[in-house]
């Protein structure tokens, strides 16, 4: 039946799952989720958090695929493979609610109010839960989710709120941006699209908005597996202006060989700077890019590198401060290596210098006793400090082989269609 | 693309149209496996000239602000389009066909009528795609003004309902393309598909339905049961029929 994906479920190279970071939206505390694991550091205490969860099935039995925490910073949501959402207080770390998905969940965000946690599934359904009437003290609370709206049988591979809250983006395997009115009762379903942002010619694998005083209402920015980000005006779903990454991302980072994937992991964008950090499968370090919102451009500003590592991260963050970006790089499952599971978290500094000029600014990588509860955040992050670097060589192709297998579309021969077709009825004589 | 010359053992001696049983294929395909065929990336690249070649005959679509207004959803073998092109001359219309032969049968009878009825049959075209994934990919926010579905596939299944052209997330999608106005059309010979159809249309919030004296006064009305080969079919064969028929309104605040 739905073959493309169950091919892919089949596949064990999907089973690898890379590693996440989050950021409280106040930089109260950090988050990690390495396959199952979910591993959290309170930055004002300075120590690691002990996560409470007394649901029926607690915490997580396989890979999460989202982690994320609500704009206002009171809740936080996990999900992934084992079709839980998981809510947590960020109060006092309890789980306070596990809602059940029919389907494996892609991704998760939370509405601008706090009150709703949407999530979406493999087969393209982006489901909502109310959140009114949870206050975290008692036990977890039963929720059912509500399906919103639906990309028909694609992979959803993002879900943002836009910053004034009235839309919810959803962005697909099938090169698809929708932009979709959030209503008044979500419950009853979100109906009312606003338009589609199309443009890209391979999957597309994240969001992010840029705001600036001049552009409260700002900009929809999106990466793909065409190797290019894109700056988006969402009410018209206009494409304002393409930035070729892949390109500087070939030359920079390993042979260049033609078949290499560059396609765009993750993007982050510094609060009220004009800035986009973007992730590349095959640069190592990040790409630093400038906005001009006024003439609606997106440039290369510059890489920057992270020393001799070679580091491709697999997961962006940033508070609302926009002092300093989190990243993380790592993967979960990992066979052919001693480690089941590593990851490393690097941080960069130096956006907040009083140089607005972004092309010109300092950005430099902490040091490891430089970052934000140093080896004690590390230790609690990371399972260890120290990681042999060469590891992450063959993460990251694993982590890549993973993405490339889920969400690029197989070009298959005509020869070999036919044959697959042929098995496909033999199989159904068979029943 | 519709210039494509017919191959001449194809077509029907007596009336120079393409014969249906070379475009035999298979009943039913399933619209959620994988495609294989290109997808225009946005509204913007769909190549006018190609299908409408009389009313673009560049390919620079900048200076012409003509657009498809109808289409045809799992369009068969086209006899609704064919119908509906003498009748709105003026208006470009499309089929969208997920199985590949049906579609290039369409292909092949469109050029055959345009080249025995010259300057007529310019306004339509057909489409080898997945509507139900791909609709985005063709038409604007609200530059549809008529959209049918005719005689569907029932995928009878519980299971398999969400494959159905007509649910209530697929909606969203048509209310998005269909202009404020605009009416969508639905037949089935199937009743609890016709019941289907109504409820999902009835429960949604962009759609009214038409009332009895619209529906007599609107002459396409009259074709949904008449013009298609499937609705013929069901016809010779004495049987009962199920539309449902819907307006795209404003969302109210
Ligand atoms: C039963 S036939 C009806 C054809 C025509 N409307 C008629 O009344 O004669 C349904 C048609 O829809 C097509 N179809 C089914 N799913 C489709 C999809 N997702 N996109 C485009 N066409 C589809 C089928 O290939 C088939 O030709």
């Amino acid at each position: 039946m739905e073959d493309a994906l169950n091919e892919g479920e089949n596949n064990k190279e999907l089973e690898v799952a890379p590693a996440l970071i989050a950021v409280h939206p106040t930089q109260d505390s950090v988050a990690v989720a390495v396959g199952s694991d979910l591993r959290v550091f309170d930055l004002r205490e300075g120590c690691g958090v002990h996560l409470t969860d007394d649901s029926v099935e607690p915490f997580h039995k396989n890979s999460i695929r989202a982690i994320r925490y609500g704009a206002n910073g009171k809740y936080f949501v996990s999900a992934g493979d084992d079709k839980l959402v998981k809510i947590w207080s960020t109060n006092n770390w309890r789980c306070i609610s596990s809602v059940c998905s029919e389907k494996r969940v892609s991704t998760v965000a939370i509405s601008k109010d706090g009150l709703y946690v949407c999530f979406a599934d493999k087969f393209g359904v982006v489901w909502v839960v109310d959140l009114h009437g949870i206050d975290g003290s008692e036990a977890p609370v039963n929720k059912k989710a509500a399906p919103l709206l639906a990309h028909y049988c694609s992979i959803i591979t993002s879900l943002e709120f836009s910053p004034d809250g009235r839309f919810i983006l959803s962005a697909d395997r099938d090169f698809k941006i929708r932009v979709t009115v959030f209503p008044e009762n979500p419950l009853d379903g979100a109906h009312e699209i606003q338009s589609f942002c199309l443009g890209h010619s391979e999957f597309v694998s994240c969001l992010a908005f840029i705001c600036t005083v001049d552009y409260p209402q700002g900009f929809l920015l999106s990466g793909s597996g065409d190797s290019t980000v894109r700056l988006w005006e969402i009410d018209s779903g206009s494409l304002l202006h393409t930035c070729e990454v892949g390109h500087k991302a070939g030359h920079l980072g390993s042979n260049g060989s033609k078949e290499d994937c560059s396609a765009v992991i993750d993007l982050c964008t510094i609060p009220d700077h004009n800035i986009v950090a973007v992730a590349t499968q095959s640069l190592q370090g990040i790409m630093i890019l400038s906005c001009d919102l006024s003439s609606q451009s997106l440039n290369i500003a510059k890489v920057v590198s992270t020393g001799a590592e070679n580091y491709i991260p697999t997961s962006f963050a940033c508070s609302c401060s926009g002092e300093l970006l989190w990243m993380i790089t790592g993967v979960s499952k990992f066979r052919g290596s001693d480690y089941n599971s590593l990851a490393r978290v690097r941080v960069l500094s130096g956006f907040n210098t009083s140089n607005a000029n972004s092309a010109e600014q300092k950005v430099i990588v902490l040091g490891d006793n430089e970052v934000p509860g140093a080896e004690k955040l590390l230790h609690k992050l990371q399972g260890s400090v120290s990681v042999k670097e060469d590891v992450f060589v063959a993460a990251a192709e694993a982590v890549k082989t993973a993405m490339c297998n889920l969400l690029i579309k197989k070009q298959y021969s005509a020869e070999r269609r036919e044959f697959r077709k042929r098995t496909r009825n033999d199989k159904k004589t068979k029943q | 693309m519709l210039e494509s010359e017919a191959n001449p053992t194809t077509l029907s001696k007596s009336t120079g149209l393409p014969r249906k049983r070379f475009y035999r294929a298979r009943a039913h395909s399933n619209p959620l496996s994988d495609s294989h065929f290109p997808v225009p990336l946005s509204p913007r690249h769909v190549d006018y000239s190609l299908h409408y070649p009389q009313f673009f005959p560049s390919s620079d679509q900048m200076g012409n602000p003509k657009r498809i207004q109808f289409a045809d959803v799992g369009c068969g073998f086209g006899g609704l389009l064919i119908s509906l092109s003498t009748l709105y001359p003026e208006t470009l219309m499309i089929g969208m066909e997920l199985r590949d032969k049906v579609t290039e049968y369409v292909k092949e009878r469109i050029c055959a009528l345009r080249g025995t009825n010259p300057g007529q049959y310019q306004n339509v075209s057909v489409v080898r795609t997945n509507s139900m994934k791909f609709i985005p990919n063709y038409f604007e926010k609200g530059q549809l003004t008529k959209m049918f579905f005719l005689f569907p596939d029932p995928h009878f299944k519980e299971k398999n309902h969400r494959r159905r052209v007509i649910s209530p997330h697929l909606l969203d999608e048509y209310a998005y393309v269909l202009e404020i106005g605009g009416v969508i059309y639905t037949i089935t010979d199937v009743e609890e598909l016709g019941e289907w159809m109504k409820s999902c249309l009835e429960n949604h919030p962009l759609f009214e339905t038409l009332t009895e004296e619209e529906l007599e006064a609107d002459p396409v009305v009259k074709l949904l049961s008449t013009a298609t080969e499937e609705g013929q079919k069901v016809a010779r064969n004495g049987g009962q029929t199920f539309r449902a028929v819907y307006r795209r309104i404003q969302p109210s605040v």
